[in-house]
């Protein structure tokens, strides 16, 4: 009996096996979880793609909920993802931008350009803040609530499709 | 005009080929179950003719590459005008439908080989095993109608030229890795094929394993090659001077290859001893669905890996099938008829029938730990439990205290007998092998460079222990003989393929040991005239140019290597644009040597014209390819024994006469 | 975070095509540490760590502007003094868990380690039980009526083959 058993043993382990396998098909390998869920937005001190002058810090996003995007006058995705970008600050949500490695002048000429969906752009020339919030491949969105914490990411260009999932994030972590 | 219809006659007899791997499939094993012999005797013309056909596909594949076809789909995404004709021929196997391609031509050469070299089978043993390889191939065969043909046209749009061979694959390793690597992988499928037909028949005896093992030592001789080739490769192709990255495709041909090692001796014990049956029937399938398993894994885009083929989902679901189908009704037939019978035979603690037994259970245990740091993240993931990364670190805290135990055992094992062995005698014989081993492999590091290094001294006990140990069972042998001619000459192939291929395995160690410890590596900035040392070496460039070559443009550079004030070669990397692509590629220079390389590749060129360039001395680096070419050998020596070869002279009545000659170790 | 199969396919897409690129290109940053374990740490830090971007590669051989940040980081904390632990603790706070190459032991990686453990000493008991039960079976000797048998096949046999 014991016998019967373990010889059926590989079979068993076999399927269970194929049936991750089988999951593993309609997975993304490339899809990459964010560590900052739940965390904090890092803090930083940088000034603004507007006003080199000013100076502004993590207490910009406390207060209410924004959509930090990360973008750049390099970054050809970027210029697609403006119309989308354009479509969720119309919906009422608050835009803030970070504006990574790039030149001020090629950031401002970029907006110009293409829209002006955020109501402030942090200029992060260096990529520190960028870093710091594990950004790998722009543009990336992040979502962050009154409290200052990430609640949500969403990697690569956000697509017309896609607009109103990321609204549905907005109004879940409202 | 011929031209125009050559893709055509290639699928053509790509269908015809699948025809009769159906009629493969099915019609002998229905004859074997039903003891018809006319339909038995159907396997081996379907068996042959499906070959045939398969080779006339093939070479119409060929032929569309090298009269650059570029209305053929396949031939456009990986050829070019521009490319040599020596990569338009080996570009055929440089993507997924040429290669599964290939894989079928493979995988039906070996059947014909089978029912060309099995006259002694008894004619529905033969039909079962032709049976189903036919399964297999007709499996693989529909994949490749369905999904994967090369023959696709573009007709009309065709393109003016190809979109050229990835500049990766321009290199002599294309030419001879895959090839090798697919006859491993399919070359287990004739023991699967086996290993079914002597669970369907429930029968698995001595003479079972006689005909079966040669097929299996030869498949894992070129599995060996396959991966020894690939890591070589690797390592001068890349540019950073790695050989093993536990990459998941590089995984998928490692699983088979330790699973079959496990085989090969546990087929030594099934033959001598007639025990471990069902263990050996187990692990034959089990070698044949990790290769399935890889074949998987590679082409269904489910890992990500620098390796994989780029492909789409809906055919990773085929091959899962192909695969379910495959391995699971396999696995139902091994419990539902592995034999109930267990052999009387026993054994004491250190015959060597416990320590093969060992020895299977380490290599089983290393397959199972690869195999799992390979899925892991895949089952995380599906599991909705976040990703995860496995890679190098984690395998190599694993892999290598288990090596060091099998090392230990593989000592132990040749100079142990068969049943029963007292433990004092065996530590009486092997003292002095071990003594030395610890003195000599605790000096080494001393003597290499005046450190201590415990990983290094650990790895060399390992090799010597292997290594001594063979050499006092040698001098045992010998010297029981007249005289030392004559009593070498009188241990057989089958003692001799054992000996060369441990060897071989003690030859990768310290390959392995020496260079993972002393390899040296600079990265640096150099210009005209600037000058670097690493290692004894002194590098310096010397020119800096460039050169058009037949569908690349280079930046090349001159580096004279010199020792204590002689020069010991000059190195001549390059920087390689590739046209068609507008791919980059470093081509790195290598002055080889059985002690150490020496290894440059060139990087960017910084802002004021010097590069930054990658310098490293390899020492023993060599030896680690050295030692897998020693197991092929030895592999293939093995079964080189005159008794595989025997033929049974089949008497009027029927029976099978000829004596019996007792097989000693 | 989910991605449609256009953008999917762009991501893909531009990955392999960077996969590549980094493949073949290989990073080659001329730093020079003056101490040979930090140059050494540097080595194996840099091989531990997976970059984000990539398919399958480590930051010491992508070239990816991300891995290039985040080589400069790993320089910098070794300067700093920090420890490797540290370090890598580092860069999974920022990217996730994906770009340690050696997982970190935790509720769902245990039996990483745990199994093969497990296996081995599963195996050791196996070759134990094995032997014990077999140790001193003995094969029975032969039955009168089994050894006339023998003698009388073996006979036939020997006509024949004369």
């Amino acid at each position: 009996m014991i016998r019967r058993l373990l010889l059926l043993l590989p079979f068993l382990v076999f399927v269970g096996l194929a049936f991750f396998l089988y999951r593993g098909l309609s997975l993304d390998p490339s899809a990459r979880e964010s560590a900052l869920w739940g965390q904090e937005f890092p803090s930083f001190t940088l000034s603004t793609l507007e006003e080199p002058g000013a100076e502004v810090d993590e207490s910009l996003l406390r207060g209410r909920m924004s959509l930090v995007n990360v973008w750049a006058s390099w970054c050809p995705t970027c210029k697609e993802e403006m119309p989308q970008l354009l479509a969720l600050s119309e919906r009422g949500v608050q835009m803030v931008g970070i504006n990574y490695k790039d030149a001020r002048d090629l950031g401002r000429q970029f907006l110009e350009e293409f829209g002006k969906p955020f109501e402030v752009n942090i200029f992060d020339p260096a990529g520190d803040l960028g870093f710091e919030l594990g950004v790998y491949g722009v543009p990336e969105t992040f979502l962050v609530d009154a409290n200052g914490i990430v609640r949500y990411k969403h990697v690569g260009y956000i697509t017309p499709a896609q607009v109103d999932e990321v609204m549905a994030e907005v109004e879940k972590w409202h | 005009m011929l031209t125009l219809t050559i893709p055509e006659v290639g699928l053509f007899a790509l269908l015809i080929a699948l025809c009769l791997s159906l009629l493969q499939a099915t019609v002998p094993l229905l004859g074997a179950a039903t003891r018809r012999p006319l339909w038995m005797a159907f396997a081996e013309p379907m068996a042959w003719g499906q070959f045939v056909f398969l080779l006339v596909s093939y070479a119409s594949l060929t032929a569309s590459f090298l009269l650059d076809d570029f209305s053929v789909d396949y031939v456009a995404r990986n050829s070019n005008s521009m490319l040599p004709w020596y990569y338009k021929f080996t570009a055929v196997w440089g993507s997924h439908e040429g290669s599964v391609l290939l894989w079928s031509l493979i995988l039906s050469g070996w059947g014909f080989a089978v029912s060309l070299f099995s006259r002694q089978l008894p004619r529905d043993m033969l039909a079962r095993v032709l049976g189903v390889l036919g399964v297999v191939s007709a499996g693989f065969l529909l994949f490749i109608v369905v999904t994967s043909s090369p023959f696709d046209r573009l007709l009309p749009g065709m393109p003016a030229d190809g979109a050229d061979l990835n500049p990766l694959l321009q290199d002599v390793g294309l030419i001879i890795h895959p090839p090798m690597l697919y006859m491993g992988y399919v070359g287990f499928s004739v023991v699967f094929a086996f290993a079914i037909a002597a669970l369907i028949e429930g029968r698995l005896d001595a003479a079972w394993t006689r005909w079966v093992r040669p097929w299996t030592n030869i498949a894992w001789a070129f599995l060996t090659l396959g991966i020894a080739l690939g890591s070589w490769w690797a390592y001068y192709e890349l540019g950073w001077g790695g050989w093993w990255f536990w990459d998941p495709v590089e995984n998928a041909s490692l699983l088979p290859w330790l699973s079959g090692t496990a085989l090969i001796h546990s087929l030594a014990v099934t033959e001598k001893r007639g025990t471990f049956k069902s263990w050996t029937a187990l692990l034959a399938i089990f070698t044949f669905s990790l290769s399935l398993l890889g074949t998987f894994l590679v082409r269904s885009g489910v890992l990500t890996s620098v390796h994989a083929f780029a492909n789409d989902p809906s055919r990773g679901l085929f091959i899962l099938a192909l695969l379910g189908i495959t391995v699971g009704v396999s696995l139902l037939i091994f419990a539902l008829r592995a034999p109930r019978m267990s052999a009387n035979a026993g054994f004491s603690w250190l015959s060597r029938d416990a320590l093969l037994l060992i020895n299977n259970i380490l290599l089983v245990i290393m397959t199972i730990t690869v195999l799992m740091g390979t899925l892991y993240p895949l089952i995380l993931d599906a599991l909705g439990l976040g990703k995860v990364s496995i890679g190098a670190p984690y395998f190599n805290s694993l892999f290598v205290p288990l090596t060091v135990m099998l090392c230990a055992f593989m000592g132990l094992g040749p100079v142990s007998r068969w049943k029963q062995m007292p433990g004092r005698e065996l530590f009486r014989r092997l003292l002095g092998a071990g003594l030395a081993a610890l003195a000599i492999a605790i000096s080494i590091p001393f003597l290499y460079n005046g450190q201590w290094n415990v990983a290094v001294a650990l790895g060399m006990v390992a090799a010597l222990w292997v290594v001594l140990a063979l050499v006092r069972d040698l001098f045992d042998k010998v010297r029981n003989a007249s005289s030392a001619l004559s009593g070498l000459r009188k241990l057989t192939p089958s003692y001799w393929g054992m000996v060369v291929g441990h060897v071989g395995l003690a030859v990768t160690i310290v390959g392995v040991v020496m260079v993972s410890n002393y390899a040296m590596e600079r990265n640096v900035r150099l210009d005209i005239g600037e000058q670097v040392n690493l290692g004894g070496y002194d590098f310096t460039l010397t020119e800096l140019g460039e050169r058009r070559g037949p569908n690349f443009l280079a930046d090349t550079a001159t580096i004279e290597v010199a020792r204590e004030g002689r020069i010991v070669t000059t190195l001549y990397p390059e920087k390689r644009l590739y046209i068609a692509r507008g791919q980059p590629m470093t081509d790195v220079a290598l002055h080889p040597g059985l002690l150490r390389d020496l290894y440059v590749a060139m990087g960017e060129e910084l802002d004021d014209g010097s590069w930054a360039m990658r310098i490293q001395v390899k020492p023993f680096i060599r030896w680690l390819w050295l030692g897998a070419l020693l197991m092929a050998f030895g592999g293939v020596l093995a079964v080189a024994d005159r008794r595989y070869r025997r033929r049974r002279a089949v008497a009027a009545n029927g029976e099978s006469t000829g004596p019996t000659r007792e097989v000693r170790a | 975070m989910a991605l449609t199969l256009k953008s999917r396919c762009c991501v893909v897409i531009v990955l392999l095509l960077a996969s590549f690129q980094s493949m073949a290109d290989t990073a080659i940053d001329a730093r020079h540490f003056e101490d040979p374990v930090m140059a050494e740490r540097y080595r194996d830090l840099t091989a531990s760590l997976r970059c984000p971007k990539c398919d399958a590669q480590a930051i010491d051989s992508s070239d990816s502007p991300v891995a290039a940040d985040m080589r400069e980081r790993v320089a910098l904390m070794l300067h700093e003094g920090r420890a490797d632990k540290e370090i890598l603790d580092f860069m999974a706070n920022r990217f996730g868990e994906f770009v340690l190459y050696n997982p970190r032991l935790d509720g769902r990686t245990w039996l990483l380690w745990a199994l093969p453990a497990a296996l081995v000493a599963g195996g050791a008991l196996v070759v134990i039980a094995f032997v014990r039960a077999r140790r001193h079976r003995r094969v029975r000797p032969l039955s009168e009526e089994e050894r006339t048998r023998l003698s009388s096949l073996i006979h036939r046999h020997r006509e024949r083959s004369e």
